[in-house]
């Protein structure tokens, strides 16, 4: 904070004039968002938590192979796009576009694999496993409801986000939009993979099926 | 390059936490060790990734305490769903 003392005594960053962050106003209403979106999600993740432990008989449907397997490697897509992503914006930082562009690609390759992993997870679950949002074979119906509505809101952003990847991608590689531009996609796409960090333990390593 | 570093550390942390769910240990243990680890991924994402230790204090400041304020007001009405099972009717 002693950084914000300016040199004219009594002047505070809050006085007006100037940004108290320090930040431009896209990041900073990034920001907001995520923080709103933040507790969407630690709502979604409180209601799962609060159903597993009203539900003694909560089951545990996920094998080693396929769907734990399955859901690392999904982690692992995640967390090198968000390093892909990184390496975007600090491209972009030293005006190189074409690289910029490039890392934003892989990152946009990176957030397909996980959809295309969860997709097959899901279809698995449902053609394989009868899992739907209403029912499943183990008689405890909040399992599909609470499992789909998280994993598939959380899916969502990943779509959205590969859409808006695609959007600042596409205009990086035409010269247009700022280096603040591709930071701000790349704060909403490392939030991605921030709540995954939740999802991935609490909805798959605690529902493993251990021999 | 710092960059590359967490994400190695956060491989790392994924693996170890792959290798404890096969673990068998108490669901509660199991628990505060698997939320532990990922609070200190979220926070390398959040303090490297997203650039938030670079920032001023005053933006960490602004938007972290009402998160934290709203998950702990959750949190005060989990114990409720350990009662859930016994007001069942039996059967």
């Amino acid at each position: 904070m002693s950084s914000q003392v300016t040199a004219v005594s009594g002047a505070s960053a809050w006085e007006g004039g100037k940004s108290p962050y320090a930040t431009n106003s896209k990041k900073f209403g990034m920001w907001l968002f995520i923080i709103s979106d933040a507790l969407t999600f630690s709502a979604l993740l409180f209601a799962y938590t609060y159903g597993r432990v009203s539900n003694p008989d909560w089951p545990k449907p996920f094998d080693f192979t396929p769907s734990i397997i399955f859901s690392s490697v999904m982690t692992f897509c995640l967390l090198s796009s968000s390093l892909t992503m990184v390496m975007a914006v600090h491209q972009m930082n030293h005006g190189n576009r074409k690289a910029a562009g490039g890392w934003i690609l892989a990152t946009m390759a990176g957030g397909l694999a996980f959809v295309g992993l969860h997709l097959t997870e899901w279809l698995r679950l449902i053609n394989v496993e009868h899992v739907t949002p209403a029912n499943n074979p183990w008689g405890v119906p909040q399992f599909g409801g609470t499992f789909f509505a998280l994993t598939g809101l959380h899916m969502t952003h990943v779509i959205l986000g590969v859409t808006y990847l695609g959007i600042i991608c596409q205009a990086v590689f035409r010269g247009k939009f700022k280096a603040e531009d591709v930071e701000v996609s790349g704060l909403y796409w490392h939030f991605v993979d921030l709540v995954w960090m939740f999802i991935f333990p609490l909805v798959y390593l605690m529902s493993a099926r251990v021999a | 390059m710092t960059f590359s570093k967490v994400w190695i550390a956060l491989l790392v942390l994924t693996g170890i936490e792959v290798f404890l769910c096969y673990e068998q240990l108490p669901t509660m243990i199991m628990l505060t060790l698997l939320v532990g680890l990922s609070v200190i991924k979220a926070a390398l994402i959040i303090a490297y990734f997203m650039h938030l230790k670079f920032e001023r204090l005053s933006l960490f400041l602004t938007l972290f305490p009402m998160l934290i304020f709203c998950i702990l007001l959750m949190l005060i009405f989990l114990g409720d769903a350990t009662r859930v099972p016994l007001m069942r009717p039996h059967l």
